[in-house]
């Protein structure tokens, strides 16, 4: 068993209407600053893996992105490994909380 | 003998006591059905309600999807069942893949409470002909995430295959426009408010026939859409039945 730590960025599609990208995008007058398009608003997912090696883990959360993380009708996800559990001996304890992006509503 | 609807409470469905009486008020016996539970208690339809199951955490409706109830109802809606999802229903029937598209957040962002209109754009389905289609139907949406999206090739096949069942309108009777803040104010694409599947078994929309569904209300628009379901229930047991018998 190995211990893998992984994000999943979840982003809306091209081409879908993402509004809340749209409202950040139109607060930038207010900071005065200008220049910034192209703004998306996504979810970053956090989590931590315990399989048989790396091949095993990533299948895992190939699956768990494409079932519940990302609604593949409106969103891409990218998976990036990130540092601090790729560790033989799992002590995975130490993962940063969750920030799940309450909505209000 | 009285139908048997099944309506399903998650955490956090918050319109299911409201679905219960309007299905009363359409002469069913409404039976609820917890989201742990698995058995549907042999009822002859199932409504999933709205409300802000598991907290909409994540995506609206995706949680809910993964459920022990929900597996149940996907067997049963594959099995020809008739299932009707209200505002966060038609969110977990998107998510499960059940009905066709998803709902996204509002165009502007923000939870709408407030009434609308919708035209039933078909008047021979399960949840639909009880509906005399005269004028618009007035009823309440309350959501965050109900700007309906599916892609281009998706929705010409909606709108070809009947696939498209309730539609907002302005006053006049007319299809909003996608930007028409007024009457279509999620900015739902083509004004699209509740979709059927291509069976025309499983069917979902946004707005509030419940909260519609007796003059008390305000308006009993929606009436005619529990109405409908109630009676189609009753002659699906009443097919079954015959069906049984015959073997």
């Amino acid at each position: 068993m190995s211990t893998h730590r992984y994000a999943v960025n979840v982003t809306p599609k091209p081409g879908i209407l993402d509004p809340q990208g749209r409202a950040v995008e139109g607060s930038l007058d207010h900071l005065g600053i200008s220049g910034v398009s192209g703004v998306r608003v996504g979810r970053r997912v956090e989590l931590t893996v315990d399989a048989a090696d790396e091949t095993a883990a990533r299948a895992i959360v190939e699956r768990l992105a494409g079932e519940l993380l990302a609604n593949p009708l409106i969103e891409a996800f990218a998976i990036e490994s990130i540092a601090g559990a790729s560790s033989r001996t799992a002590a995975p304890d130490t993962a940063p909380p969750a920030t799940a992006g309450e909505r209000p509503a | 003998m009285t139908v048997r609807i099944g309506v399903v409470v998650f955490p956090g469905s918050n319109c299911d006591r409201d679905t219960v009486h309007a299905l009363v008020q359409a002469g069913a016996e409404p039976v609820e059905l917890w989201h742990e539970e698995a058995s549907l208690g042999g009822v002859a339809a199932v409504v999933l309600p709205g409300g802000f199951a598991y907290g909409d955490y994540l995506r609206a409706g995706v949680i809910a999807r993964f459920s022990p109830v929900m597996r149940s109802v996907a067997q049963f809606a594959a099995d020809g069942g008739l299932v009707l999802g209200i505002c966060n229903g038609f969110q977990v029937l998107a998510e499960a893949g059940l009905v066709p598209g998803a709902l996204l957040r509002n165009r502007d962002v923000r939870f709408l409470g407030r009434e609308v209109s919708i035209s039933a754009e078909r008047l021979d389905t399960p949840f639909t002909h009880a509906l005399d289609g005269a004028g618009p139907l007035r009823m309440p949406i309350a959501h965050g995430e109900g700007c309906y999206f599916a892609d281009a090739a998706t929705l010409d096949a909606l709108e070809a295959d009947g696939g498209v069942l309730f539609r907002y309108v302005d006053e006049a009777g007319n299809r909003a426009a996608e930007d028409d803040r007024a009457a279509n104010p999620n900015g739902s694409l083509r004004a699209i408010a509740g979709v059927i599947n291509a069976v025309g078994n499983v069917a979902g929309l946004m707005p509030h026939p419940e909260r519609a569904s007796e003059a008390i209300l305000g308006s009993d628009d929606g009436a005619g859409i529990v109405r409908s379901l109630v009676e189609s229930a009753a002659k699906a047991v009443g097919e079954r039945r015959v069906t049984v018998a015959l073997r």
